[in-house]
């Protein structure tokens, strides 16, 4: 293969010509001598691209992915089935673009997806109002909370320590940068200690962060930290799992302000750590601070129905250092992804997928049990993910699994030191009885 | 564009209007004009208390979201509710929508503000 040439010899005299130097290397003289590279880039001869072809399938190839071993590892990346359609419309070149549209109005068809799966992630969460997605589900928790001390004009936000802990650093990085004071609520038994919660929260409270199902998979009883926000006047924020909202609480039902959550769930692969997706949804008397673009419905001149990105003076690029939020994107293709995922799936299919989940990983809960030699951290209600201690090491534990075609749970000692010799299985619906069969043994065979 | 007399002006375009302690504050027509329709406001709470520059609140015209600034210090007593649900009163008559009336603190604040005269000229030089 010919090496890549950027400019030929002679476009590169005629710039330097322009520059008024002599050679390329006066571009770099202003950078110390000490760390210069000065002997080229190490690269291999060139190849043919029938040889680069095969080299790079051989790399990928070493790539173990959920398309070739059984997955139990969630901790906020799940491995659910993606009807085809998906894939297969969301790569259409009228919609296959990363970005949010920058001159809206001319994308009536982006704009009227995006409008759909706002309508959808209102139905999902039973929010009055969705914005357009945030980058994943992280920063939309980090969002919540700047949305909250805004609106009620604090600087101190509660949140629990059983919330997934990447979006907890995430969280940590964006108030810092706020001045806002973060107070971490210890967990208890596996749950957010509500005893500390009500303790903690006062009249300087701008929110109350609480996932659910938390990062262990428990099922949070929302209703002590509901009364401990509101009693407060404090926002109350629920991060959730879209997929759990088949079968579980809306956030609307826990009289939520706000909701967010990570969205990769709904129709996009877990592609080893992303691209995600970050959903909020809110009340509508919170409209207006919510952060990044929001599709509204009109009509044009001639009556007919269009699409606009509405209340823009919130956003970056009109009011500026004012704005709500320095986004002024949102994550258009996985947004569409879900749209397109949730009007396959349907009402009843959501349903469905939550309801196999949760049967699913029950079955894998009471089985891995069964013996004794394994047992549940916990005894908490959860929703498809759950924490199991041995004594075993875990990665005796993993490498056995990723031996027998199994991509084991995540070590949870790590995030929370206390939980020793735990991992954090995860089983969704596209597990089969087959291979939970197979984890069992493979973990009972073990020494 | 109308300036009316009796009336303290600043430079962000918000006028005062005093009686006795009291004072009354609101955008100017200039101010309204240059917005467009004002389809939302975002109006403090009585009791807050503020120095001469803070912003107070927010208007939202189709065009723009801006900051509404207080130009003198003092504590809020009074807040228009009746202008947060029909903001369109800020365009038909914006010398009679007042937002907040403030107590104030330092009458020689006011000495910082601008005459009808010096206002329309202010205006003039904007432009």
């Amino acid at each position: 293969m010919f090496p890549y040439v950027p400019a030929t010899d002679s476009d590169k005299r005629y710039m330097l010509d322009k520059l008024g130097l002599d050679d390329i290397e006066d571009l770099f003289k202003d950078i110390p001598d000490n760390i210069r590279l000065k002997t080229g880039l190490k690269l291999d001869q060139p190849k043919a691209e029938l040889e680069v072809m095969s080299s790079l399938k051989e790399l990928a190839d070493q790539n173990l992915d959920a398309s070739k071993a059984a997955v139990f590892l969630g901790a906020g990346a799940y491995d659910h089935y993606i009807p085809s359609v998906v894939k297969h419309l969301v790569s259409r070149s009228e919609f296959y673009t990363a970005y949010t549209p920058y001159q809206p109005e001319i994308s009536q068809g982006t704009l009227q997806a995006i409008f759909e799966y706002q309508s959808m992630i209102c139905a999902l969460t039973g929010m009055d109002v969705s914005n357009a997605s945030l980058y994943d589900g992280a920063s939309a928790l980090a969002e919540a909370a700047l949305m909250a001390a805004d609106a009620t004009g604090r600087n101190k936000v509660l949140v629990s320590a059983t919330v997934n802990p990447e979006s907890l650093r995430v969280l940590k990085t964006y108030l810092n940068t706020k001045g806002i004071e973060l107070m971490i609520i210890p967990m208890h038994d596996g749950v957010t200690d509500t005893e500390v919660l009500k303790d903690k929260a006062g009249s300087d409270t701008a929110a109350i962060l609480i996932q659910s199902p938390n990062f262990l998979g428990y099922i949070e009883d929302l209703s002590e930290a509901e009364k401990a926000a509101h009693e407060h006047k404090a926002l109350f924020v629920i991060s959730v799992d879209p997929i759990s909202l088949g079968i579980l609480r809306t956030p609307a039902e826990w009289n939520a302000d706000i909701a967010v959550g990570e969205g990769q769930s709904l129709g996009s692969p877990m592609s080893f750590g992303g691209p995600g997706l970050g959903f909020m949804a809110c009340k509508s008397a919170l409209v207006r601070r919510m952060p990044g673009r929001i599709i509204g419905q009109t009509r044009d001149i001639n009556g007919k129905r269009g699409f606009v990105s509405t209340l823009q003076t919130r956003e970056q690029h009109i009011r500026r250092d004012k704005a709500t939020s320095n986004i002024c994107s949102n994550q258009a293709l996985n947004a569409l992804a879900a749209c397109i995922y949730l009007s396959t799936v349907g009402r009843e299919g959501i349903k469905e997928i939550a309801l196999q989940c949760w049967h699913k990983a029950h079955y894998a809960a009471s089985a891995m049990t069964r013996t004794g030699r394994f047992s549940l951290a916990f005894d908490q209600p959860f929703f498809m993910e759950f924490p199991i201690t041995s004594d075993l090491d875990p990665d005796v534990i993993q490498s056995s699994l990723l031996k027998n075609g199994i991509i084991g749970g995540l070590s949870l000692e790590k995030y929370y030191p206390e939980l020793k010799n735990t991992i954090l299985y995860c089983v969704t619906e596209k597990r089969t009885r087959l291979e939970i069969d197979t984890l069992c043994s493979v973990l009972e065979g073990l020494k | 564009m109308t300036i009316l007399e009796g009336l303290y002006y600043s430079k962000d375009h918000e006028w005062v209007k005093l009686e006795g302690d009291k004072a009354y504050i609101g955008i100017t027509d200039q101010a309204q004009l240059e917005l467009g329709d004002v389809v939302f406001l975002e109006l403090p709470e009585p009791g807050d208390e503020f120095s001469a520059g803070d912003s107070i609140g927010v208007v939202e015209s189709v065009k723009a979201a801006s900051d509404i600034y207080t130009p003198v210090s003092g504590r809020v007593v009074e807040v228009n509710a009746e202008l947060t649900s029909n903001p369109e009163r800020v365009n038909e008559d914006p010398y009679g929508s007042w937002m907040v009336v403030m107590e104030i603190a330092d009458h020689a604040e006011l000495d910082d503000l601008m005459s009808p005269e010096d206002y329309k000229a202010y205006c003039g030089q904007e432009e």
